[in-house]
């Protein structure tokens, strides 16, 4: 099961990292500062296995890839909205962190609900099931080996 | 059936005579543009790569723009990795030359060029014919060790331009009143082609403003007809198309708007998004703390030229920090040689080099807690320009500099 931390629509990558945080070595530093414009105390909460539940347009804005890697570093199992933006939705992937499109879950929800997402199937909410769509096969590989370059590394036989 | 510009871009970078939106297609990159944003992570990951190698490097472009000059240890470290790997591997690279977008504009893009852009407003490069689209890191390293990426075909939104601008309003405020018409997620994973008889009387700088911000409607890339205006840039810049494409009269759209340019008002996009727009009188009054004017949106020659009409004679309001700030090395020669910079330094701005500045919030011009900037810069996200708890609005050079001026919003007289 995991713990739903809700956010609004538009949560944009200035508010996932801020750029101030942006030249720091490595993401270990940068994660006390993720959501921070919006939620100062969250990224201190979240707890690995933890799911973010958003509206619409999750991830607008900048191309920075470290907004996807800090989400992922916090520990975020996936995260669930209405809609993403295409270059964050792209980088989540090439980092290994799980998107899912659902329309209906963030309006029937709650922050500190718990789910449980069966990839490809489905998403349990208090008693309710949210059917989702499976990912294309090479979205998959590159998911499960972690990331773009990790999967590639182990299409290649170097790991 | 016929063909949009996307399609027709993406078919012919994957070798194909056709493809349709939804198709996913593996394409080989025409050029790889890439800055101090993020390009010391993807050296970070190519160092890792076992017997790395670059498929074609005359493909990459390289420009420090973002945090030029080097402003902490951190930077400086980043910018060094940067610069030692361009020149161990002989890729084109520039620094304090200009904001990235008007450096590839000013040297490289050419009509029906598929571009990557580890930067998200790389969908400039459609003022130019060419289909630029942002990309983060990985999919950049993976393009450049290979030549080649996946792309979905996308959707096409057309807006048929018609008319004529009005005096005291620009092409800022026409794609600012598109983003709020649509949305801040109305084009998301689409393409927005520009098109139609208005599109005649917009220069270059204008079509640049408009593509530009397309991304903060969600766009993939934007795309404009390549016409006398964008063939006379390139051969000013000594560039030649790659190849000129053109929506077919039954390509397929998924939606079309007819855009009346006399109807475009002088608008404001307020915090903290880029579609809450009003118009700028809705806003008057409102009392700012510092005002930018630059960035590749709107620091070109032309945008000085309107911001130093309006400041001539005139002072900076007591309190206000105005900066203005040229989009690259050559916006910055013209500007000197017109006296535009004269002008500005008379009334009390701060101008200095080109760099994506205020726009970006790093660097300089960072605002404080509860302070308010107007800006020409491309986004007014939450914190976008310093202090979570900070205000961005954004509007033309125009109702930037009247507000500098004023030392609250308001509009400029025409």
């Amino acid at each position: 099961m995991s713990k739903i931390w809700k956010l609004d629509n538009d949560i944009d990558t200035d508010i996932i990292l801020p750029t101030e945080y942006l030249a720091f070595e490595t993401v270990e530093q940068m994660k006390p500062y993720a959501f921070s414009p919006l939620r100062p105390e969250l990224a201190g909460k979240i707890q690995p296995g933890d799911m973010i539940v958003a509206g619409n347009n999750f991830g607008c804005g900048s191309s920075r890839e470290q907004a996807p890697e800090v989400v992922k570093a916090l520990g975020i199992s996936c995260i669930v909205a209405k809609s993403f933006a295409r270059i964050f939705f792209r980088n989540a992937i090439n980092n290994g962190l799980l998107l899912i499109e659902q329309p209906d879950l963030y309006d029937e929800v709650n922050e500190g609900d718990e789910a449980e997402v069966i990839p490809g199937k489905e998403i349990k909410v208090n008693g309710k099931s949210y059917p989702i769509a499976s990912l294309p096969e090479n979205l998959t590989e590159i998911l499960e080996a972690g990331g773009l370059v990790k999967a590639m590394r182990k299409r290649n036989g170097l790991d | 059936m016929g063909m949009t510009m996307a399609e027709k871009i993406i078919a012919s970078a994957a070798g194909k005579s056709a493809c349709k939106a939804g198709d996913i297609e593996t394409v080989t990159l025409d050029r790889l543009m890439s800055n101090d944003g993020t390009t010391h992570l993807t050296i970070d990951m190519y160092n890792n790569l076992k017997n790395p190698h670059i498929a074609d490097v005359d493909k990459l472009v390289w420009i420090i723009d973002h945090n030029i000059p080097a402003d902490s240890p951190k930077t400086a470290a980043s910018h060094k990795k940067m610069r030692d790997f361009a020149r161990e591997h002989g890729i084109t690279f520039y620094e304090g030359e200009g904001v990235c977008h008007q450096v590839m504009m000013e040297n490289h893009v050419r009509p029906g060029e598929l571009i990557f852009g580890a930067d998200s407003h790389t969908c400039a490069y459609g003022a130019l014919g060419a289909f630029g689209t942002g990309v983060g890191c990985t999919d950049y390293l993976y393009a450049m060790v290979t030549g080649t990426s996946w792309l979905l075909v996308p959707e096409t939104i057309r807006f048929n331009l018609h008319g004529k601008l009005k005096k005291g309003v620009y092409a800022r405020d026409l794609i600012l009143s598109i983003i709020g018409k649509i949305s801040a997620n109305g084009a998301n994973y689409k393409a927005m082609e520009f098109a139609g008889e208005g599109l005649k009387d917009l220069s270059i700088a204008d079509r640049i403003a408009i593509c530009n911000l397309c991304v903060e409607a969600g766009a993939k890339t934007a795309l404009m007809e390549v016409d006398q205006v964008a063939l006379d840039y390139l051969k000013e810049h000594g560039r030649e198309p790659k190849e000129i494409f053109k929506s077919d009269d039954d390509a397929v759209f998924s939606d079309v708007f007819d855009i009346n340019l006399d109807e475009i008002e002088p608008i404001v996009a307020k915090p903290h998004f880029v579609d809450n727009i009003v118009p700028v009188k809705e806003c008057e009054g409102t009392k700012i703390d510092e005002a930018f004017l630059g960035s590749c949106n709107n620091g070109r020659i032309e945008d000085l030229r309107v911001g130093a009409a309006v400041i001539k004679g005139k002072k900076v309001a007591p309190k206000v920090r105005f900066l203005v700030v040229p989009a690259s090395r050559s916006v910055y020669k013209q500007a000197l040689k017109e006296g535009l910079l004269d002008i500005f330094m008379e009334a009390g701005a701060m101008v200095m080099n080109p760099n994506c500045s205020v726009c970006w919030g790093a660097c300089q011009g960072v605002i404080g807690e509860g302070e308010t900037l107007i800006s020409t810069g491309t986004r007014n996200f939450k914190g976008r320009a310093g202090h979570k708890d900070s205000f961005v609005y954004l509007a033309s050079a125009a109702t930037v500099t009247a507000s500098a001026i004023a030392g609250y919003i308001t509009s400029a007289e025409v």
